[in-house]
């Protein structure tokens, strides 16, 4: 077993131990470590990338070819797959990797890195100390992070809080563009794919996708037609993703989620904060107390 | 507790290793599933990359007397000592020591309940002597 201080295992994941990475990680996971306390001011530089969307719209699928084209070109690439903690047991299913391939080309393999990440305490969709971890990664040779996040609804945009480019996926017969504004994503989306483009109803969703895009101003976020079965239009998509810029306008939006997201990495990280769950639960506490009790830092 | 939940070689059975994963989820673990075919090398690299503490594997096909003991050697010469490695599926009684003798601690059969095998993780992550790489031969018994 790998022991000592932190320093140490950054030395040795920075030299390329996947094991010192995945035990940093952990580290952070568990709130032993933050990215400030490894980095200090020199923040680590890179890029992220959360592709996020309802379930089983093809993000897994659409990921394994991503990952597969980056690595085959000699860049690496790491993936946190983030699925949802149980509310009742705290424990969770993570099961992204059944549908990525696992290249046995060692060559691939090592340029690929995938970690299952737990939302644990957090109620938005990713858990509060992912920033940290992206940071983890840069800072240990893996420049380009994605982010899966699962899921459809409000809770989603708080990968923005994060990641520098949202990625939406959609599929066919989703209901009408006015389904997926709800979700509020839309708005903060830098690049929209629809996914399953092979299927009946594909074309129709992109339009009206489209036509919502457009009512939000000029320079609407692309929408683009694909297949991450087939292959139709997945070069494109790939291609579009590679060159990414960040639509002008989501500032506010993303700086809302950052806030959110500080302020429940605060309440979740709060010592007695199982104990305070209880409490609201057999109506000892009433939450708006409980929030004083954290604010005030007592 | 992070724990990977393995499918090793050309076995499509499933069902088993879904029940257990779920299970242990309800148990409050975090169970990383890896899907199906995959082979030792890819499952000890995904126990690595998932810092996972313990591995389950499963195999319904008659392959584990070689399967399950290449990846106990495979997750030694990484230097993933520390992980804790049970098996289940069909594995006749006869097969059993061999695998033991290879460093996994315990085997479930059909009709195992789910909480024997939570009270088994319960068990072997307080001992230090339950990882792979332990000499000591603790084995589970219930």
């Amino acid at each position: 077993m790998t022991k000592g201080a932190p320093s140490d295992r950054l030395s040795a994941a920075r030299a390329g131990s996947r094991r010192d990475l995945a035990r940093l990680l952990t580290d952070v996971e568990d709130g032993r470590l933050s990215a400030s306390d490894l980095f200090e001011a020199d923040r680590p530089l890179g890029r992220s990338i959360a592709i996020t969307g309802p379930p089983g719209v093809g993000k897994s699928c659409f990921i394994d070819h991503l990952l597969r084209a980056h690595a085959s070109e000699g860049e690496p690439i790491a993936l946190l797959a983030v699925d949802p903690s149980s509310a009742l047991s705290g424990g969770a299913l993570l099961g992204d990797r059944i549908r990525l391939s696992s290249p046995d080309d060692e060559a691939l393999s090592e340029r690929i890195y995938v970690r299952s990440i737990a939302t644990r305490r957090s109620s938005g969709s990713i858990p509060s100390v992912l920033g940290d971890l992206v940071q983890v990664l840069h800072g240990c040779g893996w420049p380009l992070v994605i982010i899966e996040t699962v899921g459809a609804g409000q809770s989603e945009v708080r990968c923005a809080a994060v990641a520098d480019r949202i990625v939406l996926m959609e599929g066919p017969a989703r209901g009408d563009g006015v389904q997926a504004e709800k979700a509020g994503l839309l708005e903060l989306a830098d690049l929209v794919l629809v996914n399953k483009a092979d299927l009946e109803g594909a074309e129709r969703h992109a339009a009206e996708l489209r036509e919502s895009l457009a009512l939000d101003g000029p320079d609407p976020a692309d929408v683009l037609l694909m297949s991450a079965q087939t292959g139709l239009g997945l070069s494109e998509a790939l291609t579009a993703l590679r060159t990414l810029e960040a639509r002008p306008g989501s500032e506010r939006a993303r700086a809302r989620e950052r806030l959110a997201n500080a302020a429940e990495a605060r309440l979740v990280g709060h010592e007695d904060y199982e104990d305070i769950l209880a409490r609201i639960a057999n109506g000892t506490l009433a939450p708006e107390d409980a929030v004083e009790v954290i604010w005030r830092g007592e | 507790m992070r724990i990977v939940v393995a499918k090793p070689g050309l076995d499509g059975h499933d069902r088993g290793a879904k029940v257990v994963a779920r299970a242990l989820r309800d148990a409050g673990h975090e169970v990383i599933y890896t899907g199906l075919r995959r082979t030792p090398a890819q499952i000890v690299a995904t126990v690595r990359d998932e810092d996972a503490r313990f591995l389950g594997l499963s195999s319904l096909s008659g392959a584990h007397g070689h399967l399950f003991p290449t990846i106990c050697q495979l997750l030694r010469d990484e230097g993933l000592d520390d992980v804790v490695v049970f098996g289940g599926g069909i594995i006749p009684d006869a097969d059993r020591p061999a695998l033991y003798d290879a460093g996994m601690r315990a085997i479930f059969g059909p009709g195992t309940s789910t909480e024997t095998i939570s009270a088994f993780v319960a068990e072997a992550s307080g001992r230090d002597d339950s990882g792979v790489g332990a000499s000591g031969g603790w084995v589970w018994e219930a």
